[in-house]
């Protein structure tokens, strides 16, 4: 019966979404294909064995954490040598496709000499071989590959997999670094906030996004209050809008910016060039605002409106206000 | 400095794809290729040190069949020194297969600093950088945003989601660069015209057993043609009612 390693992601000392997301990805491959032992690795500054509880309700039949001082920001060097440390015996090592996840899978993939699938959507196991869809060509082609024998270091895209509840009962073990964080020769000196408590565009259910329509860097204030409007809503941007200074290049949604798929993606005054359809047009719902309505973006969208944004916009945020008080 | 950068060849990402017969590979007929993006932004940095410094090299490295030969004079034609082909047959899904044939011919190369894209446009792995620095014992940093260099010593950015990251780490190093770095230079006539005079080195890739392989490739489901709705604010009203009833995100 295959064992499954997932690595659970924290961000100063609180797990993050993608942790739970990795978990249920473990805890699927190993019921799917005759229920092995789901592990859940955790690294984290002291204190981080308090909060592990959730990776037990999403599936973990034990959670191994590794606290140290160090881990109150990331250490990809110590945290990789302890991830390849304790491979031993699974038969696939899950991760997140998150940015911390993208550094530390191909750095496990090497120390193991085992081959990575990465930024897979759906993973399956037989026969020791892992079989994984990824979406290629900038997101144009969908590959199926297949990787083995087993080990398989494995990345999963944030948002594919819903985290589902299954609770099993908080087996938890500390363990230490395989590697010393002091001897790490790439220090992180400093994190930097973007977003304030604002939410994360790859974890949040909306997101509302904002291109060169809206004219100037002030008219963003409409997007975020209708983002505001929803309660549960990310900004995002095209890169028009992020090369001229108006938002962060942090928000880029596109090809050479995040690739997101969430619930509602809301496109404001944008033109829907291929490069930013390539980060979202796996959203599940898509509505647009553009006062050209031959603008490309019609053609993804599930909903139009053409006409200004910058009187429709504000209109939409009253009546989602509107309709979020009537529940 | 004596910097690497290695560059992938991909085709142009605004054709429209169509999959191969053998249902594994895309169509290639008709379809124009160029450096990967990633590795083009990797290209214009290697050339900004060492412009900057006012002396280095700078080497470009790829791996594939001949016709990548045209993919190394494109990055020779920016300004770089040399290009190396580690000839191949085909390109393997791979990456570590890929990362290394590259560690075995950058090894003893002497290089203070190895760049690649943040991951390629068509495989978007994100694997053959980091798998190399680990192969060849390096420093390692991923999707760096910005980079300076002083000395022997590197400091860089990378964005996280919502957050960013500032590192510091020695030289000799490995790092793959994101976007917003730098803008990728257009190569003048005569940086075309010198590009054909540059060493191009012809090797044999050591790629050695591929473990991934394609098993099938498809174009994503087609998402439904769209329909507007209205025009200017008096659509909002029916706008939320399709939000509440039919895609039920309100
Ligand atoms: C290699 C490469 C990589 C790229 N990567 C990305 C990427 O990752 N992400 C990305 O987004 N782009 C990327 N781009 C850029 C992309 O090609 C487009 O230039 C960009 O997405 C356009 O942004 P935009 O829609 O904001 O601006 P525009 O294309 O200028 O569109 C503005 C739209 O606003 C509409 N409009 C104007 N006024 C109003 C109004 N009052 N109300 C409503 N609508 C209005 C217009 O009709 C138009 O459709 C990339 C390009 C290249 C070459
Ligand atoms: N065939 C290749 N030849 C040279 N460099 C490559 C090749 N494939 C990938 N790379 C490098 O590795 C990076 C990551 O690629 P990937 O792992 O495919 O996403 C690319 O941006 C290139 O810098």
């Amino acid at each position: 019966m295959p064992n499954i390693l997932a690595v659970a992601e924290t961000r100063g000392g609180a797990l993050r979404k993608v942790a739970l997301e990795a978990v249920t990805a473990a805890r699927a491959l190993a019921d799917g294909s005759g229920g092995g032992e789901v592990h859940a690795l955790v690294f984290g500054p002291p204190g981080t064995a308090a909060k592990v509880e959730p990776l037990a309700q999403h599936g973990a039949d034990k959670v191994l954490v590794c606290e140290h001082a160090a881990y109150d920001k990331a250490d990809a060097e110590s945290m990789a040598a302890t991830i390849a440390a304790r491979a031993a015996g699974f038969t696939v090592v899950m991760l997140s496709a998150s940015a911390q996840g993208r550094d530390l899978a191909p750095r496990v993939s090497a120390k193991l000499n085992a081959p990575l699938l990465s930024d897979c959507l759906t993973v399956r196991l037989a026969d020791s071989a892992v079989t994984a869809t990824h979406p290629t060509y900038t997101g144009k082609v969908i590959a199926t590959l297949k990787a083995g024998p087993a080990p398989v270091v494995v990345s999963v895209r944030p948002s594919a997999v819903t985290p589902a509840a299954n609770a099993k009962a908080l087996s938890a073990e500390a363990i230490a670094p395989a590697a010393d964080p002091a001897a790490s020769r790439v220090k992180v000196t400093e994190v930097v906030a973007s977003g304030g408590a604002k939410l994360d565009l790859g974890e949040a259910p909306v997101i509302i996004s904002g291109g060169r329509g809206l004219k100037e860097a002030a008219n963003f204030k409409l997007v975020e209050d209708l983002a505001a409007a929803f309660g549960n809503a990310a900004v995002g941007a095209t890169r028009a809008v992020t090369d001229d200074g108006w938002r962060p290049h942090s928000d880029q949604i596109g090809q050479t910016g995040r690739l997101v798929s969430p619930d509602l993606y809301v496109a404001v005054g944008i033109s829907g060039a291929i490069q930013h359809l390539a980060g979202m047009r796996t959203s599940k719902t898509i509505v647009a605002i553009n006062k050209d309505a031959e603008a490309p973006i019609f053609k993804v969208a599930d909903y139009g409106i053409v006409g200004d944004a910058l009187e429709i916009v504000p209109a939409l945020t009253a009546a989602v206000r509107a309709a979020k008080q009537a529940h | 400095m004596k910097i690497a950068v290695c560059i992938k060849r991909v085709p142009d990402m605004e054709s429209r794809f169509k999959i191969a017969a053998n249902g594994v590979s895309i169509d290639e007929t008709g379809l124009k290729f160029d450096i990967s993006d990633f590795d083009a932004y990797a290209v214009e940095v290697a050339l900004q040190i060492n412009e900057k410094a006012g002396s280095g090299e700078t080497t470009v490295i790829c791996l594939g069949p001949d016709v990548v030969q045209e993919t190394i004079r494109k990055a020779l034609s920016m300004g770089a020194d040399k290009g190396v082909q580690l000839k191949a047959d085909s390109v393997p899904a791979d990456s570590l297969a890929i990362a290394k044939a590259l560690a075995a011919e950058l090894k003893d190369g002497g290089y203070e600093l190895i760049l690649f894209g943040k991951h390629s446009l068509d495989a978007m792995t994100g694997g053959a950088g980091t798998m190399v620095a680990e192969l060849l014992g390096l420093p390692c940093l991923t999707a760096a945003s910005k980079l300076e260099i002083s000395g022997s010593k590197a400091v860089a950015r990378r964005e996280l989601e919502g957050a960013a990251e500032m590192l510091e780490f020695p030289l000799p190093a490995v790092v793959t660069i994101d976007e917003g770095i730098a803008r990728p230079r257009y190569p003048s006539l005569k940086g075309i015209m010198a590009a054909k005079k540059k060493p191009l080195e012809v090797k044999g890739a050591q790629l050695g057993e591929v473990r991934v392989i394609v098993e099938k490739m498809e174009l994503p489901a087609e998402r439904p043609p769209g329909r507007i709705i209205g025009t200017g604010p008096d659509a909002v009203p029916e706008l939320v009612r399709l939000l509440q009833t039919e895609a039920k995100v309100l």
